[in-house]
């Protein structure tokens, strides 16, 4: 029933694939992570200037892409997203067959669902920073640029802190749905293992400690920044 | 004009739009068994939690841990194809229900949702003020009446908007049941994009519909809301 002897390193066993498929979920969790904070930053900003084309486009995308499942959204963005970037190589006259790798398909669609959930938490952070103080550091004679580096960044991170973990945690859990597309995470690795030693149980119960190992020491560490990051303020 | 109604029903999303709409009752009769047994359990749960019995709150606690943890994808694999590994559970009259992909996708729902369910009513209980409580003591209430008539209203009242944000995470699970080739949504839309090689339509026909039964969800949350808070309404 168990083969956990099957998890030695080297050939004997699977305990390296593992480690690198390890490393690769997280590798995709956090170039998608970063992604879809950048996408996130973009969503926020359409929402909160005043002008209701890009509002309006902001709030389909998010509503869409947290209405549909997970999995349709990798889907969609693995078997279309070819097509799509031919016909746009194609306007610009390029007409040969372009293939994304998996890596570079994996971290734009996890980029694309979790930005939806940062957007979220950052438009609430970025709400809960009072008017007055953005009205003061203008009339210091601040630019809209540090203004924002200065006055609003820092005090939208203390406060988005708490939920970005969060979402860090849903878009960790997200990056198994990867495994469809065959790019070898921790979720893919199980299933190759599982099937040529004929012992789902033992892998597969390799890959839940392996994510379990994962989310909880991530969440330590969004644990000390918070605290890192709320230095002075009473919580 | 009828050109224009032609050319919509000769398209492939108008034909795959009814293609898929035929695995919305797989889709739907998921959520019909595990929301309901889910919610009634995470109850359950969710009181053992905040109980102050030391073993029962830290094995619940344990639980959650370890579902909150993992991708919902580990734990359906885990039923589907680790315990159907196991050759006493193979012989054991288990076999009937894990032998079918439907009841493994229920089962792995339904635990998943406990977890999280939960964590949430136990938010719900814990916010509840102390003197509501007391109030109810005073006026002779037992453990049981407390439990019904004061402590579980007010919990499920508070924590209606995340348990409500909860049911459309479970709507969305629900696709993750086509990877155990259970035929819902999800599973139909897969299997037409590999006929078709058109898969932005398959996918789009199968997101509309998702979208629609998420709005629903958000509907019957946002009645049970308006009913259960007859005090925040603006005008009786």
């Amino acid at each position: 029933m168990f083969k956990f002897d099957k998890l030695v390193f080297g050939d004997a066993g699977w305990g390296d694939e593992f480690l690198i498929a390890t490393l690769m979920t997280l590798l995709v969790s956090i170039l998608s992570m970063g992604l879809g904070l950048f996408l996130a930053i973009i969503t926020v900003w359409a929402k909160i200037i005043q002008n209701r084309i890009t509002r309006f486009i902001a709030n389909f995308y998010t509503t869409v892409i947290r209405g549909v499942p997970e999995l349709l959204v990798i889907y969609l963005i693995f078997f279309g997203g070819n097509a799509v970037v031919m016909s746009i190589a194609k306007v610009f006259g390029y007409n040969k067959y372009i293939e994304l790798n998996a890596l570079t398909i994996a971290t734009i669609a996890i980029a694309v669902i979790s930005a939806t959930y940062s957007s979220e938490v950052l438009r609430a952070s970025y709400l809960a920073i009072s008017k007055g103080q953005i009205e003061a550091a203008r009339a210091l004679g601040m630019n809209k640029f540090s203004i924002f580096l200065k006055v609003i960044s820092p005090q939208v991170i203390r406060h988005a802190l708490p939920g970005i973990g969060n979402v860090w945690q849903i878009t960790l859990k997200d990056t198994s749905l990867i495994s469809v597309t065959g790019l070898v995470e921790i979720m893919r690795q199980s299933r190759i293992s599982s099937n040529v030693e004929h012992s789902p149980l033992t892998f597969l119960i390799t890959a839940a400690i392996l994510y379990l190992c994962l989310t909880t020491i991530s969440g330590r560490v969004f644990k000390t920044l918070e605290v890192n990051y709320s230095k002075g303020f009473s919580t | 004009m009828i050109e224009f109604l032609n050319s919509i029903q000769n398209s492939l999303i108008y034909k795959n739009f009814f293609l898929v709409l035929s695995g919305l009752d797989n889709t739907i009769l998921l959520l019909l068994i595990s929301l309901p047994v889910g919610f009634v359990l995470a109850l359950l749960f969710a009181l053992g939690r905040v109980s102050k019995i030391a073993l029962l709150s830290r094995t619940i606690a344990s639980y959650i841990f370890v579902i909150r943890g993992t991708p919902l994808l580990v734990q359906i694999y885990l039923i589907y194809f680790g315990l159907g590994s196991v050759k006493f559970i193979r012989e054991s009259f288990l076999w009937y229900a894990l032998k079918e992909p439907f009841w493994c996708g229920v089962i792995a729902l339904t635990i998943n949702t406990v977890a999280y369910g939960a964590e949430i009513f136990r938010g719900g209980i814990q916010s509840i003020e102390k003197s509501q409580v007391e109030s109810g003591l005073s006026l002779g209430f037992g453990k049981f009446l407390l439990l019904r008539k004061i402590i579980l209203p007010i919990a499920i009242r508070k924590v209606l908007p995340s348990y409500g944000n909860e049911l459309i995470l479970m709507v969305k699970a629900t696709s993750l049941v086509s990877l155990t080739t259970y035929m819902e949504m999800t599973g139909i839309a897969r299997k037409i994009m590999a006929k078709t090689f058109a898969p932005v339509e398959a996918f789009i026909a199968a997101g509309i519909l998702y979208l629609f039964l998420n709005f629903l969800m958000v509907q019957f949350v946002k009645y049970l809301e308006w009913k259960y808070n007859p005090h925040l309404r603006l005008n009786n």
